[in-house]
């Protein structure tokens, strides 16, 4: 066993330095990772210990980081492609959703395109609207692409390792509110499986879905709940979003019969409007109430603090829903 | 304003002028940084143009009322020098309600369409075809206006600057591209980022009148974008690149450990403000202490603008739901009304 206290950026480039060593195939490419190493400092010193063929400083010229991307996996390296931050995926989605999530299906299964996509997003920094949001549901919403979202330090380092060995393009959306989220990490323990969900928390009378720093939001509400309430909410981390491990949302919302999603970005067509949808189809006849989404507002991020704070979930806002819900 | 300049009778000396507007934008991105470093900035991501100032007056000195420009990231100066009010410049920076945005902009998205001003941003490149847009609104209306897009030569390796380019110069549109090499897009040197760093070889391939200009004398910087600003008015449009120096780190976090000391020593040798300065005094055309009276009262007029910031109130929290539609149009509706109404109950 190796037990390591570690944060969730120290681990993410544990991952990458380890499937670095392991498969000279591996490259990383992007703005600012090599030198600079990486925006938020996730690929520092990788570019030292692996040279500048396979830590690659790129333009800033996005969709050709991840077309080049899609090209380089599928002529038989494993492309870690940067995006420096989720917002600007929207200039690579062609290469995105038409090349890289169709190829495999386009040309009759004979190829994949083994890549992944790391990007961070989320609120926290005043980093205003064009760099704060949380477009996941633009990669859940386009068949043939993976979506990971890790909320702790060991699925930092465990979902990107797992990531690496995906034969689809994975997205692989960090937050950058939990870099410096500290943690305990065992390297060798024998990680939950891809795409499988993981309940953070038990809990009889509801169960809160959720994912990436939201997790944590939810996390003290149900503390709170627990300690001012008496409510025993259950939570679950999704961990990845696409494969959606429906199989352990269901048990626990039909033995609890209420359910809430929690989801960082906005409310209208997001993530939380699907499993919502999905916990209704499936589990109607369980349920005492509608399924709740607590979402990001249906509006921008603003630079102010103050307005940015209020524009996503707290755990004062989940906590609230929860009592309201239960009353 | 400008009393010391004006008692020095030098009202007429364009050189003058173009210092004084050239030292406030200075200033001001001084105080930018004070504000950061007294924990009163919306965030650090604040992108200083200290070094920069000859590109934003030089050009700017050139454009008339009706014209309009998009600016990317590290836009103050430019700003500035096309008549911005300090004070609500730097309460947008602080995130608050008395800033041009009321709070929701801030630095890189600052905005004020009664200056032409069609908005900073965040997307590196993301300004650049708005101003193609812009000049075939000039054409089509005759307003005689021309639009410029300043940005980084980290732009240069975005796709959309060259189709921008490419369709000014089919539709011969009044417009101007203005790229202010600072050497850097964050911590990559231009000639790390292209194997070609003669920028304005690439406007030519597309036939537009393109210009490299040495940003260290605002002149040479202002008589350049007056020839192309006005063969851009009348349907040639023009690609500036002016050569500077990123003084400081991209944002206010960075130290830019990746460059040495030497080099940053020899690039902040090519100072547009010290040298016009130096330049007025070695002429005649003014005198220092005089020139130290200007700088006292450009100190004066931007330390005021932190305390006005500060002062300010932030912007009212149900604010954050307006003007994601028009005027007039609902609101989105807040979570936790929405919650209320669903889970109202007996
Ligand atoms: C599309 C896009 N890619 C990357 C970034 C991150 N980023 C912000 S500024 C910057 C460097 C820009 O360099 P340059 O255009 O030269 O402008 P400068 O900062 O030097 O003024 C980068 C990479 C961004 N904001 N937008
Ligand atoms: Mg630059």
């Amino acid at each position: 066993m190796t037990m390591i206290e570690t944060t969730y950026r120290d681990a993410l480039r544990l991952a990458l330095t380890e499937t670095m060593r392991a498969d000279e195939n591996v490259i990383i490419m992007g703005e600012e990772v090599g030198r600079y190493g990486g925006a938020y400092g996730v690929t520092k010193g990788l570019i030292e210990e692996f040279g500048e063929d396979r830590v690659i400083d790129t333009p800033i010229s996005e969709p050709a980081i991840i077309g080049s991307a899609v090209g380089a996996a599928m002529a038989g390296l494993r492309p870690v492609a940067e995006l420096m931050y989720v917002d600007f995926i929207g200039m690579t989605m062609d290469q995105l959703a038409n090349q890289a999530a169709k190829i495999r299906y386009m040309f009759g299964g004979q190829i994949g395109v083994p890549m992944v996509l790391r990007t961070q997003g989320g609120t926290g920094r005043s980093a205003g609207a064009q760099h704060s949001q949380s477009l996941e549901a633009y990669v859940m919403h386009t068949p043939g692409l993976r979506l990971a979202m890790p909320s702790t330090v060991e699925d930092a380092y465990h979902l990107l390792r797992q990531a690496l060995m995906q034969p689809d393009p994975v997205v692989f959306i960090e937050h950058k509110g939990l870099y410096t989220m500290k943690g305990t990490l065992d390297t060798d323990a024998e990680p939950a499986a891809w795409g499988k969900a993981r309940v953070m928390r038990e809990g009889a009378d509801l169960v809160i879905v959720s994912y990436s720093r939201q997790i944590h939001h939810a996390l003290a509400a149900a503390d709170t709940l627990a300690s001012e309430d008496g409510i025993q909410a259950a939570v679950i981390d999704l961990r990845t979003l696409n494969p959606l491990d429906f199989d352990t949302i269901r048990p626990l919302v039909e033995q609890a019969g209420r359910a809430m999603v929690v989801s960082e970005g906005v409310m209208t067509s997001g993530v939380a409007a699907e499993l919502a949808a999905r916990i209704t189809e499936e589990c109607f006849d369980f349920l005492e109430d509608p399924v709740v989404r607590v979402a990001g507002e249906d509006i921008p991020i603003s630079v102010s603090p103050l307005l940015e704070q209020n524009s996503v979930p707290t755990p004062e806002l989940i906590t609230e829903a929860v009592r309201m819900m239960l009353k | 304003m400008m009393n010391a300049l004006n008692e020095a009778a030098v009202k007429n000396s364009n050189l003058a002028d173009l210092y004084y507007q050239m030292r406030r934008v200075r200033t001001f991105e001084e105080r930018v940084g004070e504000l950061f470093v007294r924990g009163q900035s919306a965030g650090s991501m604040l992108h200083l143009s200290i070094g920069e100032e000859s590109a934003a007056v030089g050009v700017c000195a050139n454009m008339r009322d009706g014209d309009t420009f998009t600016t990317h990231h590290r836009g103050h100066g430019i700003f500035l020098a096309r008549g911005a009010d300090p004070a609500r410049m730097m309460a947008e920076i602080a995130g608050k309600e008395a800033g041009y945005c009321h709070g929701k902009g801030g630095s890189m998205h600052i905005a004020d369409m009664g200056l032409g001003h069609l908005g900073a941003n965040a997307i590196v490149g993301g300004g650049i075809p708005a101003v193609v847009g812009a000049g075939l609104a000039a054409r089509n209306r005759k307003t005689g206006g021309v639009s410029l897009a300043f940005f980084g030569d980290g732009a240069t390796g975005q796709g959309i600057l060259y189709e921008s380019m490419n369709m000014a110069a089919l539709w011969k549109l009044p417009v101007m591209f203005v790229c202010i090499n600072n050497q850097y897009g964050m911590g990559t040197r231009i000639d790390q980022a292209t194997a070609n760093p003669r920028l304005h070889e690439r406007a030519e391939a597309f036939g537009l009148a393109a210009r490299t200009v040495d940003g260290l004398a605002v002149e040479d910087v202002a008589d350049a974008a007056a020839e192309l600003i006005a063969g851009a008015r009348a349907g040639q449009p023009g690609f500036l690149v002016i050569d500077c120096y990123r003084f400081y780190g991209h944002a206010r976090k960075d130290k830019s450990p990746y460059r040495d000391d030497i080099e940053e020593a020899e690039g902040r040798k090519k100072d547009p403000v010290l040298s016009a300065r130096n330049k007025l005094i070695s002429s005649g055309m003014m005198d220092e202490s005089t020139l130290d009276r200007v700088d006292a009262e450009i100190a004066t007029e931007m330390d005021a603008t932190i305390d006005f910031s500060i002062a300010e109130k932030e912007p009212q929290l149900n604010s954050m739901f307006r003007d994601v539609y028009a005027p007039g149009e609902p609101e989105p509706e807040p979570v936790r009304a929405r919650l209320e109404r669903i889970l109202a109950r007996e």
